[in-house]
């Protein structure tokens, strides 16, 4: 039985933003809609290249698997199928699944007249993607410059930027989203642990209340930012970590291209030092 | 488009909280002062305050306080002690271990001393900090979630500046106190190891820090959706479930085909959370103990292809001597 006992009243028609009834379906727990086989059909293709580019390259070692974007030498044109023309078009159904994944969640939240906070926050992450895969390679001219589909390979490219760049801690977006990632790891647990402690008080004891919760943190740091508070704290830390990470390369490379422990020259050169 | 719950848009201001009871003895601890903040209202509880003192978080404070002078003062007089020259070069500046001629026995003061000193202090801080968490909640009958979550960052605190360099034998493996200086030494040990990106626990450790954060993003955004049914009342949701935890699993489950419930939810959050320092305190205590190249390491266990075979010969790889190298090992 794919449906929990309180599911059935739940399942509405309607909240579809195009095609009415379209698809207007579940099968087992997953609600499928328009954008439920638009996702399926990117999904399918994107997976099937991958496989086929591996294929043909004979690696099947899941660490090796490797589709690389195109060389420079193409630039922003379309390459070969095997030099980079495979990555072209993973990218465009990669974008193709998640902007209709979005879309889905949007049509799920209205079914359930739930807010868009999910599907916006998605988007961000789709935006940081977009940024590394197709803003930042369009500005630089080449797609070459985009990151590569593979486990090994992805960290290599990162690796590989990082040190064009000199030394890549020293980029100053790079180290407010580090402490974005940081800080929304750190919040997590906090937040975690505070309900799991309030309502696991330990055997034979009631369960507290946000009160209790409320008045630890008050004790501890002297504020409480409270229950409503913290998911707001989150998100937001959530949102603006990968907001920065979007800024920290879209700005290297089309807007400074030497080492980032040069930029930081401007602090030690102002005129109020003299 | 409807109110999307980003912000409280009327406040309500109620009478001050002093919070849940303790025992009269502690009582006497907790400050009587209490301010409201139009601004945090916005976002969440608009009220500060009251604090708690004690005796474990004042000596705490103290030992940080302590902590942080030193650092402040040995980069002073690198500076000469010049004010306007230790705020220019302030993220430049460094309080550094100990050189590795010294091992792991105490440099003079000027040469790394102060290091093991701040370090001392810092622990000590932080130790009573923890203890602190764990007198709090058990005084409050809370579980200890928090202190133990705050244990696995502690854990990653103390392999980076005590059990990494006690296992090297040189207090100069220790990372230093300063912006730019840390950085480098992060730099460094990634560089030095043959690239903490084929670090398996490194692998793991960022695995839990990006999936925080997207379980934050997550949780968070799932609750402010379903906000106007009371969702954020967690507690309660968990002990006597309504339609705000209804949508909010039916949400996930017919996006992803599975869902957490408003219980298990802060699970998971606890779990990739703490599992992010605990690995990643691994892997530091690995790296240049029983690991000396992490990417030879990878390429032993096939994770990245070998070298290809040309006529040169790889000293590194052909010497007998150095044999164990080839797999990565110490």
């Amino acid at each position: 039985m794919a449906m929990l006992n309180f599911e059935r009243k739940y399942r509405v028609r309607g909240g579809t933003l195009i095609g009415g009834d379209l698809f207007d379906f579940w099968v087992g727990p997953f609600y499928v809609g328009f954008f439920g086989v638009t996702t399926l059909f990117f999904s399918f293709i994107g997976t099937a290249l991958i496989l086929w580019g591996a294929a043909h390259q004979g690696v099947f070692n899941i660490w090796q698997i490797n589709i690389a974007p195109p060389d420079l030498k193409y630039g922003l044109g379309p390459a070969p199928m095997m030099e980079g023309g495979l990555w072209q078009i993973i990218t465009i159904c990669a974008l193709g699944a998640f902007t209709s994944w979005a879309l889905r969640e949007i049509e799920i939240a209205r079914k359930l007249g739930m807010g868009l906070h999910v599907p916006f926050t998605y988007l961000m992450a789709v935006f940081a993607y977009f940024t590394l895969e197709v803003i930042r390679p369009i500005l630089m001219g080449a797609w070459g410059h985009a990151f590569p589909y593979g486990i090994m390979s992805h960290l290599d490219w990162v690796s590989n930027t990082g040190y064009q760049y000199l030394h890549f801690h020293y980029n100053p977006a790079h180290m407010i989203a580090v402490s974005l990632f940081f800080g929304t790891t750190l919040a997590l647990s906090l937040h975690g642990a505070l309900v799991l402690s309030s309502t696991n008080p330990g055997s034979g004891q009631k369960v507290k209340t946000p009160e209790h919760e409320d008045t630890f943190f008050r004790d501890i740091i002297g504020y409480s930012v409270g229950t409503l508070g913290i998911h707001r704290v989150g998100l937001f830390l959530a949102v603006a970590a990968v907001f920065w990470s979007a800024v920290c390369i879209i700005i290297s490379g089309p807007f400074w291209t030497r080492g980032w422990p040069e930029w930081w020259t401007w602090w030690l050169n102002m005129p109020i030092w003299h | 488009m409807d109110y999307q719950n980003l912000f409280t848009q009327t406040q309500v201001v109620g009478p001050e909280n002093h919070g849940a009871p303790i025992n009269e003895y502690d009582l006497r601890e907790r400050t009587q002062s209490i301010g409201f903040s139009y601004l945090l209202g916005k976002l969440g509880n608009a009220q500060l305050g009251p604090l708690y003192l004690g005796r474990l978080g004042v000596a705490s404070i103290a030992f940080g306080i302590v902590a942080f002078v030193i650092v402040g003062f040995n980069m002073l007089a690198q500076v000469h002690w010049n004010p306007i020259q230790m705020v220019r070069q302030l993220f430049w500046l460094s309080l550094d271990p100990p050189s590795p001629k010294y091992g792991l026995r105490l440099a003079p003061l000027s040469e790394g001393g102060w290091w093991n000193i701040c370090g001392l202090f810092l622990t000590v801080s932080i130790l009573l900090w923890w203890m602190r968490t764990y007198r709090r909640a058990k005084a409050l009958g809370l579980g200890t979630h928090v202190p133990w979550a705050f244990a696995a960052a502690i854990w990653l605190f103390l392999v980076l500046g005590l059990f990494r360099p006690v296992l090297m034998g040189s207090w100069s493996e220790g990372v230093p106190f300063g912006i730019f200086p840390h950085l480098d030494w992060t730099a460094a040990i990634s560089i030095r190891y043959g690239n903490l990106f084929y670090n398996p626990f490194h692998m793991l450790s960022i695995f839990f820090l990006y999936g925080s954060v997207l379980l934050f993003g997550m949780h968070g955004a799932t609750i402010l959706a379903v906000g106007r049914y009371g969702g954020e009342r967690e507690i309660e949701q968990i002990v006597d479930r309504g339609t705000a935890s209804e949508r909010a699993a039916l949400f996930w489950r017919w996006t992803m085909g599975f869902n957490a419930t408003m219980e298990s939810i802060h699970r998971w959050a606890w779990w990739f959370a703490v599992l992010c320092p605990v690995s990643g305190g691994i892997g530091i205590l690995l790296t240049g103990t029983f690991v000396d190249n992490w990417y030879l390491w990878a390429m032993h266990h096939g994770m990245v292809p070998a070298y290809p075979t040309t006529s040169v010969v790889d000293p590194a790889l052909a010497t007998p001597a150095f044999a164990p190298t080839v797999e990565g090992l110490k």
